[in-house]
Parts: C-alpha cells; sequence; structure tokens
C-alpha cells in the first residue's frame, strides 16, 4: 500500500473541505472496501480523512421513514430492532451479507459505495475501462460468470455494485441525504443513486467529488413489512449473490396491492423492477403470477457465456422469494 | 490495571516539531478538548483548521493492547495486524490472506470482533483492544482455548487465534445457539485443515455452559 497522510475530521465542514483542496483524497469509514481496493493497488489516494467522529449516527423514526444515519454499522443495523419489525428484508439483505467482523466495522455509507467484485477490475494487469477508461473489457468474452446480464453495454457488464444493502434499499424507495462542501444537503432515491455503465463505467454514482453520504431514510409501508432477502450464492455463507431478490408485498383477500421487486448479482447496478411490480399489482398472489413476474423481471437481460445461467437462476430466485412472503 | 510504556525515542524519525501537541490531541475524542480549549479569540476558519489534525510519515502511535497502553513509531498505512505482528511483537495474530476474506487477523476492539487487516492503526487509538495474548489469566486459559484443545479444533494451528477471537465473540453476542447458527455466525474464519466440526463443538461447548 503506497503511503497517504491521514487526517481526523472533527466535523462535515472540515471533511468536505478537504476533499475539496485534495480532490484525490478518500474518505474512510470502515475501511473494509477502501483498505482492501488501495492494498491491490487498484486505488491510490495521497490522503485519507476519517470520518468516523462525524455525527451522522443514530437509528431513528422520523415523519419520513425510518432514518438510518450513515456512519452506522451494517451489524448494528441489521440487528436493530425497528429494522427488524419494519424492513424484515433490509435486515436479511445485511446479516447475509460479508462476515460478523466486517459487518462490525462497515459503515452503511461505505456499503453503498462499494465496488465490483469482477475479476479483471480487481487484477490491475488486466485491462479495464472502470479503472483506466477506454483500455478495454476482457469481461465480455472472459470470466463472466458473475456478471450481469441487465443494464450491460459494450464497455463493461460488471455488477457495479456486488452487495446487497442497496438491492434491499432500492425496492424500498429508500432516499439517500447527501452533503456537499457548501454544507448544502440533497436527496436521490437509491434507485437512482447508481448509473448504468454505457461509455463511462468508471462512473458509478451520482455522488460528486467530495459529497458525502449523510443519511439513508425509508419509508415505512405495509410491503416493507411483509418483505423478505433471498441470496444464492456460490456457498452456503459468506459469498457475494450469484443472485438475489428483494421483495415485498401487500396482499389483501388474495390480491396484491402493492409490490417492490429488486434483483441483485443480475444488473450493473441494484436492479429494481418495476416490470415484475407491474405484473404483480391486481393479480392474485399465486405461483403463477409470480412466474410471469419472474419472466418480466428478466425479459430485458442478455447473457454471456458463462453468464447465461443467471437469466433462469434469477427468475427461480425471485419467484421462491415472492412465495415466501405471499405465505 | 493499565500501565503506559514511555513512547520510543523518534530518533531519526522525521516526526514534525508540532507532534507533541497533535498526538495527545488525537487522543481525545474527535479532538472535542481542542476546540474547547481554544482561546476565544480563534477565528471560526482557525478553529475549523485546528478540528482537523493530520499525520504525516512516521509519528508515535499509542494503542491499548490486552490492558497496557502501548506506543509505536509508524506512519499512518500500517494496518493494526501490522502494528500488532511487526512493531509489537504480538505475533499470535495471524496474517492469513490480508484482505478481510479470512478472519485469521480476528481481535476484538471495544469489545467487537473485527479484522485487523482491514484497518488503520492510528485509527485504533483510545480504544481497547484484545488479542489472542489477552485471553489467558496467566496460566489459566480462557474457556475457549481449553474447549479448542480438548475437541481438537484445529490441526496446522494457523486459523486457530482467529477461530477463538471470533467464537469468543460469537459466544457473548449470543449468535452460538444452535450448531447451524454458530456455523453461520463463524463463517467469517475460513480453516483450511477442514476443523469446522470441531471447531463448532468448541464454540458449543462454551455456548452451553455460558
Amino acid at each position: 500500500m503506497n503511503n497517504f497522510s491521514y487526517t481526523q475530521a472533527g466535523s462535515a465542514k472540515a471533511a468536505t473541505g478537504l476533499l475539496k483542496d485534495k480532490p484525490q483524497a478518500a474518505y474512510i469509514a470502515g475501511g473494509t472496501t477502501l483498505l482492501d481496493l488501495m492494498k491491490a493497488n487498484l486505488e491510490e489516494h495521497p490522503q485519507l480523512v476519517d470520518i468516523n467522529t462525524l455525527p451522522f449516527k443514530g437509528i431513528e423514526q422520523t415523519k419520513d421513514g425510518l432514518r438510518i444515519g450513515a456512519m452506522e454499522r451494517m451489524s448494528d443495523v441489521g440487528e436493530n430492532k425497528l429494522v427488524l419489525e419494519q424492513f424484515p428484508a433490509i435486515s436479511e439483505s445485511l446479516l447475509l451479507a460479508a462476515s460478523p467482523q466486517l459487518r462490525n466495522m462497515a459503515s452503511i455509507g461505505g456499503n453503498i459505495l462499494q465496488r465490483t467484485r469482477c475479476g479483471y477490475f480487481r487484477d490491475a494487469a488486466f485491462p479495464c475501462n472502470k479503472r483506466v477508461p477506454g483500455s478495454g473489457c476482457p469481461a465480455l468474452t472472459g470470466d463472466n460468470h458473475n456478471l450481469a446480464v441487465l443494464g450491460t453495454s459494450e464497455s463493461c457488464i460488471a455488477t457495479a455494485y456486488p452487495g446487497d444493502l442497496s438491492v434491499a434499499l432500492a425496492a424500498f424507495d429508500a432516499v439517500l441525504t447527501l452533503e456537499n462542501q457548501k454544507g448544502k444537503q440533497r436527496q436521490v432515491l437509491v434507485k437512482d443513486f447508481y448509473l448504468l455503465p454505457g461509455k463511462t463505467p468508471q462512473k458509478e454514482t451520482v455522488l460528486e467529488p467530495g459529497e458525502l453520504i449523510v443519511a439513508v431514510t425509508i419509508p415505512m409501508t405495509a410491503q416493507a413489512r411483509r418483505s423478505t432477502y433471498l441470496k444464492v450464492r456460490e456457498r452456503s455463507s459468506y459469498a457475494y449473490a450469484l443472485a438475489s431478490a428483494a421483495v415485498g408485498l401487500d396482499v389483501q383477500g388474495g390480491t396484491i396491492r402493492a409490490a417492490r421487486v429488486a434483483l441483485g448479482g443480475v444488473g450493473t447496478k441494484p436492479w429494481r423492477s418495476p416490470e415484475a411490480e407491474k405484473a404483480l399489482v391486481g393479480q392474485p398472489a399465486t405461483e403463477a403470477t409470480f412466474r410471469a413476474a419472474a419472466a418480466a423481471a428478466m425479459r430485458g437481460a442478455q447473457p454471456r457465456k458463462e453468464n447465461a445461467f443467471k437469466v433462469e437462476l434469477a427468475q427461480n430466485t425471485l419467484v421462491q422469494a415472492l412465495m415466501k412472503v405471499a405465505g | 490495571m493499565s500501565t503506559f510504556s514511555s513512547p520510543d525515542t523518534p530518533e531519526g524519525q522525521p516526526v514534525r516539531p508540532e507532534d507533541g501537541t497533535r498526538r495527545s490531541f488525537m487522543k481525545q475524542a474527535g479532538g472535542l478538548l481542542g476546540l474547547a480549549l481554544a482561546p476565544p479569540f480563534v477565528g471560526p476558519a482557525e478553529r475549523l483548521a485546528a478540528y482537523s489534525k493530520t499525520v504525516e510519515g512516521v509519528t508515535s502511535l499509542q494503542l491499548k493492547i490486552n490492558g497496557t497502553v502501548r506506543s509505536i513509531q509508524a506512519e499512518p498505512r500500517v494496518t493494526l495486524l501490522d502494528a500488532l505482528r511487526e512493531y509489537l511483537d504480538l505475533t499470535g495474530t495471524k496474517k492469513g490472506c490480508d484482505h478481510g476474506q479470512c478472519g485469521a487477523c480476528t481481535v476484538h476492539v471495544d469489545g467487537r470482533r473485527i479484522n485487523s487487516c482491514l484497518t488503520l492503526a492510528v485509527m485504533q487509538q483510545g480504544k481497547e483492544i484484545t488479542t489472542i495474548e489477552g485471553l489467558a489469566q496467566g496460566d489459566a486459559l480462557h474457556p475457549m482455548q481449553e474447549a479448542f484443545l480438548k475437541h481438537d479444533g484445529f490441526q496446522c494451528g494457523y486459523c486457530t487465534p482467529g477461530q477463538i477471537m471470533s467464537g469468543v465473540a460469537c459466544v457473548k453476542e449470543g449468535h452460538a445457539g444452535s450448531d447451524d447458527q454458530t456455523r453461520e455466525w463463524m463463517s467469517g474464519n475460513l480453516c483450511r485443515c477442514g476443523a469446522y466440526p470441531n471447531i463448532v463443538a468448541a464454540v458449543r461447548e462454551v455456548a452451553g455452559k455460558a
């Protein structure tokens, strides 16, 4: 790991001010993504700004929903009573991710910003349009078994966000509060926070340079209370998703009144599926309905040689998740 | 019962002159003391500057490990794992993958298990760090150490310190209620010898006595 200077920031203004003066610097919270990438020479920063001291903490009920501070740790949020009661899918997405040690370290803000596990991105010896724009994408014809089939481009097919939490957040209309260098805050839906790769896969989110994630707020709804996160992996624990589904249903008298569906592991970003939701609402909560919704979700899939299995896997994952919440 | 070792001599180290104040400053939570002590005539810009402190090159870091405050001269890029092994000769904590994938480096910080390879020593000042060396009371082994011996919870032993630190935390967290739950909550610790059944047995026995 190349050397850097380390700054403990006492305020958000001081932190964002530091990054304004030195755009190549980076914030560090849990460090679990950042130090991993820096050790592998995939990211280099002359200065790290420790934001653990910032007051972006707490899990509290507000008029807009449950507000979770960006500095809260995955383990604390995953086992929080309100999260368990109101958002089972979000709790499950956190507790099925990483390991207990990593969950004790990783912040919510950092989780949302974790980077792809594409093997070509993570090996500096290979070209990668995300790492070195314009250098090419060996994944298109190479080992792409764990890469995306939805939202891909000829520049990049990586599951840019490989994790779980943002899949559940995207499903339940969670909103990020961001703060810039002028101390000004803005709100962005998680489902709109991530960008499709297009021709610029190096640009992964709408976050501006130096902007901080302050909090995430999730509206409390009937479908969020009746929700689940199903994750399919190559081993039974401590692995990234090959396919996952965050789903929530509001069923009354056997008919689906509201539905939320997002898929993980198959899209170039956390994949909210309005197509699946449309196929569910107003229909009876039956396996036939769920099958139709799953087919709708994957209709635009563009599988490659080694990840073609994901089209069927994602559909089965989604159906199984919907069956579970339908009871 | 904490003892303070005297800081090592910064001889030949590029320690900047203002380090003395910076060091004590950083030990206070977030520099709040520094702000409180700032004279009232200090302007907002100076207050802001004083509120963020930068460490560059080799400086003195104080780490409280197993109840004792130890001082090392190290760069900010030194991980907690390397500080323990390379600077303090606490080689019980193992370096496996160095990327947070194997759990061999598991230690407790303020009572929570973490991977010491993915955090910086400079970030862990002022916290209570417990390593495998801190579990036994003199010659009396920790019950988890005894259980690993009894159940033969290892073969080569390289993952064992991490497994034991994780096992202690797993029981304390209340995540060792069944074999399945124990396997799930111990999944951050890999064992290439495949001693898993015996590790689960050891953790479950300690959980049963807790």
